[in-house]
Parts: C-alpha cells; sequence; structure tokens
C-alpha cells in the first residue's frame, strides 16, 4: 500500500477567489485515518488556513459532513483506504451556499425545524407530581428511528429536488416531524400538519429515494415523507366526509 | 460576506442512476396518460360499431403504433414497479401488535395487481 493518497480540496476563499478551485495536498495513508484526518493533516502540518468544520470524530455530531468523490458523507466515517490510490476529492456539501473553503451555510434548514414543531406538544401538560409520561418499548419503536437524526444535512445535499425548490421544507425536517407525530406523548399532529401538508412540504417531495440512501444514521426520511403522504390523504378524506368532531387522531 | 451558490447542472440528472430513474418515472406518466388516450380511443372505436372498431384495429397495427405503445409499456410498467417499491414505505400495518414486514405489503400489491389482470383477460377474452 503507499504510505500517501492525495487529497483534491475545494478552496473557497471569497476575498480572492468567485468560485471554488480544487488544491491538491499529499497526505499520509493510514489504516485508521478518515478523510477528516486528512483534512486535520493538511490544517497542521500544510495549509493553516483551510476552513471545514468538525467536533466529535465519531458520526454523533453531524458537523463533518462533505462530498466526498461526488457523495455526501460524514467525513469522520469515511476512511482514505476505502478509495486508495486516490486522489479523493472533498468538496462542501451541495446545495448549500458556501460560506468558505468546506463550510456551508445552513441557516435555511435552521429556519425552516422549527415551523414543523419538533417537541413533545400536549393539549394539557399533566402535573409534575404525576411523573413522567410512560411509554411501552412498541411504542418506543415506532418513532425510534426517526430520532436517531443528527442534523448533518447529508440528505438535503442529496436531495435534487431540494436543489431544484429550495423553499422545499426538506427531508430531515420532516422526518423530524414525524418523530414527534408518531410519538405516544405527543398531541401536536394537528399543529404540523399545515406545513408539512403544504407545496412545500411532504408534496414537494417526489421519492427519488436518495436522502434514505444518503443518510448515516439509517433514518430513511423518504420512509417517513411517503408515510406521512399517507397520513395527509386519509386526514383530508375525513375532513370531507367526517363531521368536525370526529376527525383528529389520524397520525 | 458573499456565498458561493453552486449552479444546478443542466445535466443534474445524469449524475447518478437513481437521479435517472426518477427522471424517467417523472416522464412515465406522459405514457400513462397516453394508455389512457388510447384506451378511450377503443372503447369510442367499439361503441361506433364494427367498421369503425376494424378501423381502429388498422391503426394499430401500424409499425409505429406498435413502437409507440412498446415504449409505452416499458414505462408504465416501471411506473407501476416504482409504484409498488414505495407502497411498503407509506403503509405501516400492524398485525397482533407487530408491524408487517414491508415486502409482504409489497407482495399483495403485486398479487392484487395479478388477480386484477387475470379478471381482465378473462372478461375481455371469454
Amino acid at each position: 500500500m503507499a504510505d500517501e493518497i492525495t487529497l483534491e480540496v475545494a478552496r473557497y476563499r471569497p476575498e480572492l477567489d468567485t468560485e471554488p478551485v480544487l488544491e491538491s495536498y499529499q497526505v499520509p495513508l493510514r489504516e485508521h485515518w478518515a478523510v477528516l484526518d486528512g483534512l486535520t493533516y493538511i490544517k497542521d502540518h500544510l495549509d493553516g488556513t483551510l476552513s471545514f468544520r468538525w467536533s466529535c470524530r465519531m458520526g454523533i455530531c453531524g458537523s463533518c459532513g462533505m462530498t466526498v468523490n461526488g457523495d455526501p458523507q460524514l467525513t469522520c466515517a469515511t476512511f482514505l483506504t476505502d478509495y486508495a490510490p486516490g486522489p479523493i476529492r472533498v468538496e462542501p456539501l451541495r446545495n448549500f451556499p458556501v460560506i468558505r473553503d468546506l463550510v456551508v451555510d445552513i441557516s435555511d434548514f435552521m429556519e425552516k425545524l422549527p415551523n414543523v414543531r419538533p417537541w413533545l406538544i400536549r393539549d394539557v401538560d399533566s402535573p409534575l407530581e404525576q411523573g413522567e409520561y410512560l411509554q411501552t418499548p412498541e411504542e418506543l419503536d415506532e418513532y425510534k428511528a426517526f430520532s436517531m437524526c443528527i442534523n448533518c444535512m447529508l440528505c438535503y445535499s442529496a436531495c435534487p429536488v431540494y436543489a431544484l425548490e429550495p423553499q422545499f421544507i426538506g427531508p430531515a425536517a420532516i422526518a423530524l416531524a414525524q418523530r414527534y407525530n408518531l410519538d405516544s406523548r405527543d398531541e401536536g399532529a394537528e399543529e404540523r400538519r399545515e406545513v408539512l401538508s403544504s407545496p412545500e412540504g411532504i408534496w414537494a417531495c417526489t421519492f427519488v429515494g436518495e436522502c434514505s440512501a444518503a443518510c448515516p444514521k439509517d433514518v430513511d426520511p423518504a420512509a417517513a415523507i411517503q408515510r406521512y403522504k399517507l397520513t395527509a390523504a386519509t386526514q383530508a378524506v375525513k375532513d370531507l366526509l367526517l363531521p368536525r368532531g370526529a376527525r383528529r387522531g389520524s397520525r | 460576506m458573499s456565498l458561493y451558490h453552486r449552479p444546478v447542472p443542466l445535466l443534474w440528472w445524469l449524475e447518478r442512476r437513481s437521479y435517472f430513474v426518477f427522471v424517467l418515472r417523472e416522464l412515465s406518466s406522459v405514457f400513462v396518460a397516453w394508455f389512457v388516450v388510447y384506451l378511450l380511443l377503443l372503447i369510442n372505436a367499439v361503441s361506433s360499431g364494427p367498421t369503425e372498431y376494424e378501423r381502429f384495429l388498422d391503426r394499430s397495427g401500424h409499425w409505429w403504433v406498435v413502437a409507440i405503445n412498446l415504449i409505452a409499456l416499458g414505462f408504465v410498467l416501471l411506473h407501476a414497479v416504482t409504484w409498488f417499491g414505495l407502497a411498503p414505505k407509506a403503509i405501516v400495518v400492524q398485525l397482533r401488535g407487530r408491524r408487517v414486514q414491508p415486502r409482504l405489503i409489497a407482495a399483495a400489491h403485486y398479487l392484487l395487481w395479478l388477480v386484477l389482470s387475470a379478471v381482465i383477460a378473462w372478461v375481455i377474452l371469454l
């Protein structure tokens, strides 16, 4: 095995560049090194001006998402040896404005996320002395997969609908809304419905499925969206047919 | 702060197989619509008597009509198969406290497709 590998890193310095340019760096090819280790090596030893985000280095924080050889990846969980002999092209996540080098601006997601109210909503909060809201393991399983989202934005980067229609709420936000809609302790499905059922919500999704393929935590946002489409359609039919009092409660 | 916005390439749909299949599936709706129109033309011909029906059959025998219908069949099959692939994601059924396996939901769709096709074939052929 060669002892070095080439990283072609997209550099965008707004004070110098009008668009990103690729720069090549030779980094040690070590068995347990991820792409993120290669970038850290560049920053520490070759070019201290390289900018990128990272935090936990163990696939939990969702900070180090980048485009590696065209695919959205967590760079802490993407190993150099899998791309040997290289070169490996490292670019910022697609579909987001680039602030500098590999750092993207995710304000769009941060503004959309609260609109789906991703927190437990109760009609009436139980008094504290009654203790926790209890839940069976089966009820937990209903939403657990959707709760694994780490907001890494790989799904938005993989989604061509989001690229073409940036007003689309997007895979992670909808999966997180479903995480609460399917929680037995939650009573806020009705409050989330208007945003989720809007043209910018589930109906913008055309089931490409790349969000689920890109997700590093097996959240399957595509499934969350398709499932809610059925819920929304059923609810719309109920609204049409049933008297007002009998409409609630569809998940 | 000047941000860089990457333009969406014109041929973005050729970048990945899944994007390409997605565009083909969107396109397949046109062929689904074509089959609806073709069916309506057939019904119109049948209701207009034997001469009109013979004329419709003659027209349908042209090589280019056969070619269009074969291409349409391919697209409609793609439409149906991808639709059935989506169904188990949308439909979550609980039976005796357990979730029914997604492949069983898909299998039920294919079974229903087969049964309906057999019924239609029976009506037409007998």
